[in-house]
């Protein structure tokens, strides 16, 4: 007798599937933009700000499954953004989106999904298709929202199939700003004296960066303006020349998507200039692996990534734990770091590298996310760091 | 960093009895910790006067003493033990008390002994209010608008400051007791005379009212290098002005964002770091304004608590474990995480579930308390539930709360009468924090008010009732449309928690037909496993909750929902837990379980524990070989059994060892075909059904009180008629004496017939005659089916007729002739072979002029088989649990042994929480917790169980005696004993002239009736000392009532028998004679345990 808690091919009242490449199917519920996407299936473990991460450009080319059942309890607001438009391509969820309740709340989740044209897909087991992850490696699939429930699943399956994958592509280019930009927002603040809670506004720059954008979260430049830096923010595919053209005191490398080697064509000669400038250089997930390329590393693809806001990461100088929040889906090689580059941190949930410097250079970067955003702040500390390098370089 | 060297014996202190505010939590806490820090080689030394915990196991610690908890006490095991340091987060607020006590007192500097996980400066600091409020202010973070007052004169100006209403919080007392709300001043004049009066040093702290804003609290972990981490975020469902105790939770915190959620995160750890905690667990609770977020500091306990219990079974993270090892100076990255094993403990649990916990009330049980709920913490337990949304962890949990709800039950609730509604009047009873409120808030619902209405009244956070909202719609569409006709319609009422029996409900099913259904669509439940991790990491340790998914397609065809039981091939024992603690059934069974798994997993059997209560051993991923957090419900039990005899062998499950909770599903189980171990269901109902148990008796030709049932009015007034005035009547099938009274008349009976029971044909009420003045015997012994152990003989203090469990009482007798011992010991064997018990077994005898009547019998384990074992050194409930899985008596090394000490089981009881209600002893049970006295005689063994329940025996002063008549004989001697060892007595008339007829003096004092100054006057200024008072009928005990209200809230040691009294002033005696000394368990027991 077929087991009836699986559903039949087209089973009542499904208006959505994630289909992934093998022909395994998820049916569901769909919400948000009714629209089809295909791309790489990954999982989140973190339990809050799933806004935050929706928006993170390094998601682009991700379907995100939230292992937390409740996603939307806190609605959609126009603070909690990463960039202001998801590169991700939607987001499988255990349960559906309830009202909103938080006094920062300005809608409903599945309609902010629907203003950014996100799908996303609910009544799925993703506990299941979270180990799933876990033990066979990420899957390429496709999340369709389909209200009229007709969803062709052979169709669907054909063209997870066909799609590519990450590896090999430069998805960096597709995130990153077209045109040069000044960044002075720092950040958030509570105002509990009823004044409006806001981000705030750097007036008095102590130093200028430049931060090169992959896909930069905004509370890195947050973080950045927070330290006293006007921020400069330029293309991917800017020149060491332009860069130093703008007389920057340090460099920032932002965090982006898809595969290094890929960035790391056009991206690795202008960065070993930058690194034989002298100026103070600061890199953050996806730009500490293009640093590590640029000083002779190789990346590679995981088998299911880090992500999430609970990874523990020790800092091997001070012996301290952070619990940071990490999102990606290569590392750079273990044993590839040439000499003179030293290991500053390292994961203590898979013992890969988080961390490293250049020894007697200002250089320095990380695998893991210190703006948070969504995720804890102990890692704030960093962006201190780079600007003590910044005075002491001054 | 490495663990510390320099110390090589650590003092654990535990948290004594079970009490409200601290129960099983810290058993679980105090175990984890004996065992981590003994793992590490060090020498462990425990004192806590709790009999019926795990962590006072002889095993469980090096020297082990179950010793009054109180600063002379402890210091006397330091000077025995001289530890080098001492870890006092282990043991609730006691032990923090303790410490501090010990530490300002110089006792600590005295013998060298170091705190460790908390030293004395941040025990005050957080405890202190005033050092509290600076050391925020000082980290920039806000805390409510206050003052400290010490006087009660400072009141007024405080309200000046603070407004009402105003939050009164009385400094260093347990779980917020004597503290309240205050809306008018009367009110606030009111709380802050009792709050100056409780707080040991008479203060109180008057705050701004934050009433209504949403709750949370922060489970935060420290190590020696100041790595923190966030075990687990906790929201309250029910707003500020409940304590957390009190409110219903859920983990994780579900309503905030993330960027206000970093905000309590980053508050919390700046909170360890200025007050201090060095190392170990801590718990940080919050105020969240719903409209502007504004978020405050409440409290911190730097030290492990329900919540971290809480915490740790939510998240599988075991804080107490953890901090113990962080004490010692690891760090948290060189500890792993015992649940995936190959990643370290420094990390923060992420869940990919929804926890709820309930709180478990017994105000029925204390007539005149105020069951509002306020900020004082009443509820005597707790159940939790685990679920893959909030609406399936909610009903799982209302369901395992085990108060005949199946989910959110219908109830009466007020300006809904007639199918009218009466909004104002709806909103006004969901604006009132009542245990049953929750149940409220769906009725309102049902009854048309939207979330916005009933937020409004409530404060609940509309999140939560919009959930309840589904839920109400759901079940409207359940009762509308019968039961679901496809797997899709069953899967989705399932995967919201509704449980077969509330499906029934809704259709006009019985449960039974609703299971068949469900399971013929092919609709059962998946288990997934507790694992920190969200799946991220695979895990191996099989703990487990049920939830119901949908399946997928896979490249092959449609697959069934994932299941990760992976039940084994071994041979099986399931063993079911207690439940939520209860008075009446709470760590004591909780112990037997504990031991049960422990004895057979020895045995080579693999145990599989199945219980809801957050605060147990039980519960303990470790304790048993596999855990299902599951509620105790036939439903939810048959599946897991069924599923776990889908592979390898369930040999039985074990329903006698959790109280009565297991053994209402004995039948159930039976119908699955689901085997029994040990005695069987049916000589279980043989021993509580009065008839068949009447004729065992006559067959066996022993005696039992003239008796018989009733199954209507009539019928019990026959019956009484028969047997003669007084009686003792109740309900069958109770634990606790629920409704137990003792009726002196027709009057009496027919009130009760008319009030305290429904009674039915399958619901007959029992009426015994009632035996003055006889002496009441428990005996617990372990049989075999052939042989019989008998492991403890106990005599109660107390007469017959107050409830067991209320009662202290003494292994071995202490006045018993050695005939009655033989005798019950004979009656005992001849009732376990006549009922053929294999297993545990409780006797209660009275004896009356010579004779031996058989009160009661119990085929399964009993309250004291905890206390026996201490007393005796025989680790009886393994015993049985070996014998129930077949093994023979002969085959263990029983000896019976006389002992060479004695110890003493004292009741201890949570009057001070309520009020309102009278103090006197009676036939229903009312202690929520023990303690053991143990000594060379019994004089010492009982002084010491009085001192361990929190009764300062004085050894001078004056002693007021006011008796019945009854007791006037025994009176006499007892106040010719207080006179010998220089105490004055203070009489009133009545007792006074039966002392001065037998030529003894007393000062006459009036009673509160007679005009003043009477002798209440004399206790509220000070002048008595002790109090002995006896009374009986109900103008009396209400005449008397100002009395024993006074002694209580006064803290004047009372006695409301005249044995008590006399075992009190042979205490005295024996007190004044030399000091106790303390000894530890293991001296005592010279045996293997």
């Amino acid at each position: 007798m077929p087991d009836p808690s699986a559903p039949a091919s087209s089973p009542p009242g499904a208006t959505g599937a994630l289909v992934l490449a093998d022909g395994t199917v998820f049916w569901g519920r769909g919400l948000g933009a009714a629209v089809t996407r295909v791309g790489e299936v990954c999982f989140n473990t973190s339990m809050s700000g799933y806004q935050e991460i929706l928006t993170d450009p390094s998601y682009a080319g991700q379907i995100i499954t939230f292992t937390f059942p409740h996603i939307g309890n806190v609605g959609a607001n126009p603070n909690d953004l990463e960039s202001t438009t998801p590169a991700s391509l939607g987001c499988v969820l255990r349960a559906d989106v309830g009202d909103p309740s938080n006094y920062r709340a300005t809608r409903h989740l599945d309609d902010w999904l629907k203003s950014v044209d996100l799908p996303g897909l609910a009544g799925v087991d993703t506990r299941r298709l979270t180990r799933r992850i876990r033990d066979l490696g990420a899957p390429h699939g496709v999340l369709c929202h389909a209200p009229d429930g007709r969803i062709d699943v052979a169709a669907l399956q054909a063209m997870a199939a066909g799609w590519p994958g990450l590896e090999g592509m430069d998805l960096a280019k597709t995130v990153s700003c077209t045109q040069t930009y000044s960044w002075d927002e720092t950040l958030w603040r509570f105002a509990d004296d009823g004044s409006g809670d806001a981000f705030g506004r750097l007036d008095a720059p102590r130093f200028h960066v430049v931060a090169v954008d992959y896909g930069a979260k905004r509370n890195i430049l947050r973080n950045l303006a927070s330290q006293g830096c006007r921020v400069t923010v330029v293309p991917a595919s800017t020149t060491a020349d332009e860069i130093l053209g703008h007389r920057p005191d340090g460099v920032f490398l932002a965090n982006g998507p898809g595969d290094p080697a890929a960035t790391g064509i056009y991206a690795v000669p202008e960065l070993r200039r930058l690194i034989d400038s002298g100026k103070p250089v600061f890199g953050i997930c996806l730009g500490h692996q293009m640093l590590a390329l640029a000083l002779g590393a190789r990346t590679e693809k995981m088998h299911m990534g880090h992500r999430g806001a609970n990874h523990p990461v020790k800092d091997l100088e001070t012996g301290r734990v952070e619990i940071t929040s990490q999102n990606h889906g290569f590392v750079v090689a273990e044993g590839s770091l040439p000499d003179g580059v030293t290991v500053t941190h390292r994961s203590l949930f898979d013992g890969t590298i988080e961390g490293l410097k250049v020894d007697g250079k200002p250089v320095f970067s990380v695998q893991y996310h210190p703006e948070a955003s969504p995720g804890p702040m102990d890692s704030h500390y960093l962006f201190a760091r780079f600007r003590e390098l910044m005075e002491r370089n001054a | 960093m490495p663990k510390r060297t320099d110390i090589e014996s650590i003092l654990i202190v535990g948290a004594g009895p079970i009490v409200i505010g601290q129960a099983c939590e810290f058993d679980y806490s105090g175990t984890q910790a004996c065992k981590a820090l003994r793992e590490e080689g060090y020498r462990v030394i425990l004192v806590n006067s709790n009999p019926a915990t795990i962590m006072t196991d002889p095993g469980t610690a090096d020297a082990t003493y179950i010793e009054p908890i109180t600063p002379d006490m402890v210091r006397r095991v330091i000077e025995r033990e001289r530890p080098d340091a001492l870890l006092p987060t282990m043991g609730g607020q006691t032990a923090l008390n303790i410490a501090r006590s010990l530490a300002r007192d110089g006792t600590l500097a005295e013998f060298g002994v170091e705190l460790i996980g908390a030293d004395l400066a941040a025990i005050e600091k957080a405890e202190d209010r005033l050092q509290f409020r600076a050391a925020m202010e000082a980290i920039g973070l806000d805390t409510p608008r206050s003052r400290l007052v010490g006087k009660f004169e400072e009141a007024a100006e405080a309200l000046e400051v603070v407004g009402l209403p105003a939050i009164i919080r009385p400094s260093y007392t347990l779980g917020g007791q004597g503290g309240g709300i205050a809306y008018n001043r009367e009110e606030y004049e009111q709380i802050v005379q009792n709050g100056l009066r409780l707080s040991p040093v008479n203060e109180v702290l008057i705050e701004e009212s934050v009433l209504g804003w949403k709750e949370f609290e922060m489970e935060v972990i420290r190590d020696r290098a100041d790595n923190c981490i966030i075990v687990c975020s906790i929201e309250n469902i029910d707003p500020m002005g409940v304590h957390t105790g009190d409110s219903i939770t859920v983990a994780p915190a579900l309503t905030l964002t993330d960027k206000e959620y970093q905000r309590m995160r980053n508050a919390s750890i700046a909170v360890l770091r200025e007050i201090g905690v060095d190392t170990g667990g801590s718990n940080v609770q919050f105020a969240v304004d719903p409209a502007t977020g504004r978020q405050i500091v409440i409290e911190m306990n730097p030290r492990v608590s329900r919540s971290s219990a809480l915490a740790s079974k939510a998240t599988g993270f075991p804080i107490a474990k953890i901090a113990a090892k962080l004490a010692v100076g690891y760090t948290l990255d060189e500890l792993d995480n015992d649940i995936t094993k190959v990643t370290p403990a420094s990390f923060e649990p992420t869940i990919d579930y929804v926890v709820t916990k309930i709180p478990r009330f017994t105000f029925e049980k204390f007539p005149g308390a105020d069951a509002r709920l306020t900020t004082s913490m009443k509820s005597v337990g707790e159940a939790m539930a685990i679920g893959r949304t909030f609406a399936e962890s909610l009903q799982k949990a209302l369901r395992s709360l085990e108060t005949g709800l199946c989910g959110l039950d219908p109830i009466e609730l007020p300006g809904t009468e007639g199918g009218e509604v009466d909004r104002q009047r709806v909103m006004a009873a969901l604006s009132e924090p009542t245990s049953d409120r929750l149940l409220n808030v769906a009725q309102a619902l049902r009854a048309g008010l939207s979330i916005d209405e009933v937020h409004a009244a409530c404060k609940i956070d509309p999140w939560f009732l919009a959930r309840i909202k589904e839920i109400v719609e759901a079940e409207a569409r359940i009762a509308a449309e019968g039961l679901p006709t496809d797997p899709a319609g069953w899967l989705a009422a399932k995967a919201m928690g509704f449980s077969d029996a509330r499906i029934g409900q809704l259709t006009g099913h019985d449960e039974d037909t609703v299971a068949a259904r469900r399971r013929t669509a092919g609709v059962r439940p998946v288990y997934k496993r507790i694992d920190t991790c969200a799946g991220e990491i695979p895990s191996d340790t099989p703990y487990m909750y049920s939830t119901y998914e949908t399946g997928m397609i896979g490249p092959d065809g449609a697959v069934a929902a994932e299941n990760e039981a992976e039940p084994t091939d071994r041979t099986k024992v399931v063993i079911l837990g207690g439940g939520p603690n209860r008075i009446g059934q709470g760590i004591e069974f909780d112990y037997c379980c504990v031991h049960a798994a422990y004895a057979l997993s020895d045995a080579g059997f693999e145990t599989i524990m199945v219980n809801c209560n957050p605060e147990t051993v039980s519960t303990d991923y470790d304790t048993s070989d596999r855990l299902y957090f599951e509620p105790l419900t036939a439903e939810d039990v048959i599946e897991i059994v069924e599923g776990e005899r889908s592979r390898g062998t369930v040999l039985g499950v074990i329903v006698q060892f959790g109280g009565q909770t297991p053994l209402k599903l004995a039948a159930a189980l039976e119908k699955a075909q689901i085997p029994i171990l040990g005695t069987s269901p049916d000589a279980i109902d043989l021993a509580e059904d009065r008839e068949r148990f009447q004729k065992l008796l006559h067959r066996l030709e022993l005696r039992q009180p003239e008796n018989g049932t009733a199954t209507s009015t009539e019928q019990a007034e026959a019956v009484a008629e028969t047997i003669g005035y007084p009686v003792v009547i109740r309900p069958s099938y109770v634990l606790g004496g629920r409704a137990m009274e003792i009726v002196h008349d027709i009057e009496g009976l027919r009130r009760y017939m008319r009030n305290a029971v429904v009674v039915s044909g399958k619901n007959p009420v029992l009426i015994d005659s009632f035996l003055r003045n006889a002496t009441e015997i428990d005996v617990d012994a372990v049989a075999d089916g052939t042989d019989v152990f008998i492991a403890g003989v106990m005599e109660h203090i107390e007469e017959a007729g107050i409830h067991s469990g209320d009662s202290a009482c003494s292994l071995p007798p202490v006045s018993l002739p050695e005939a009655i011992v033989a005798e019950v010991k004979r009656q005992t064997g001849m009732l376990a072979r006549g009922l053929g018990v294999v297993g545990l077994m409780n006797v209660q005898f009275a004896v009356k002029d010579g004779e031996v009547f058989i009160l009661e019998v119990n085929p399964r384990a009993s309250r004291t088989v905890p206390f026996v074992a201490k007393a005796t050194g025989v680790a009886i409930a393994k015993i049985a649990a070996r014998v129930m899985a077949g093994e023979k008596l002969a085959g263990f090394d029983l000896p019976e042994r006389t002992p060479g000490h004695v110890a003493v089981k004292e009741a201890v009881f949570p009057f001070a929480r309520f009020p309102g209600t009278d103090i006197i002893l009676g036939p229903e049970m009312r202690s929520t917790g023990e303690v053991m006295g143990i000594d060379r005689t019994f004089e010492r063994a009982f002084a010491k169980s009085q001192l361990g329940a929190g009764v300062v025996l004085p050894e001078s002063g004056t002693v007021f005696v006011s008796v019945r008549d009854a007791d006037k004989a025994m009176l006499v001697r007892i106040a010719g004993d207080l006179q010998r060892i220089g105490f004055t007595l203070l009489a009133t008339s009545g007792t006074a002239d039966a002392l001065e007829a037998q030529g003894i003096p007393s000062v006459r004092v009036k009673k509160v009736l007679e005009g003043r100054p009477h002798i209440v006057d004399d206790m509220l200024s000070g002048r008595v000392h002790l109090v002995i008072n006896t009374t009986e009928g109900a103008q009396a005990i209400r005449d008397s009532f100002s009395l024993r209200h006074t002694a209580l809230t006064h803290n004047i040691p009372y006695y409301t028998t005249v044995e008590g009294a006399r075992a009190a002033v042979r205490a005295i005696a024996a007190m004044k004679a030399g000091r106790l000394e303390v000894a530890p368990l293991q001296s005592y027991l010279s045996g293997s345990f």
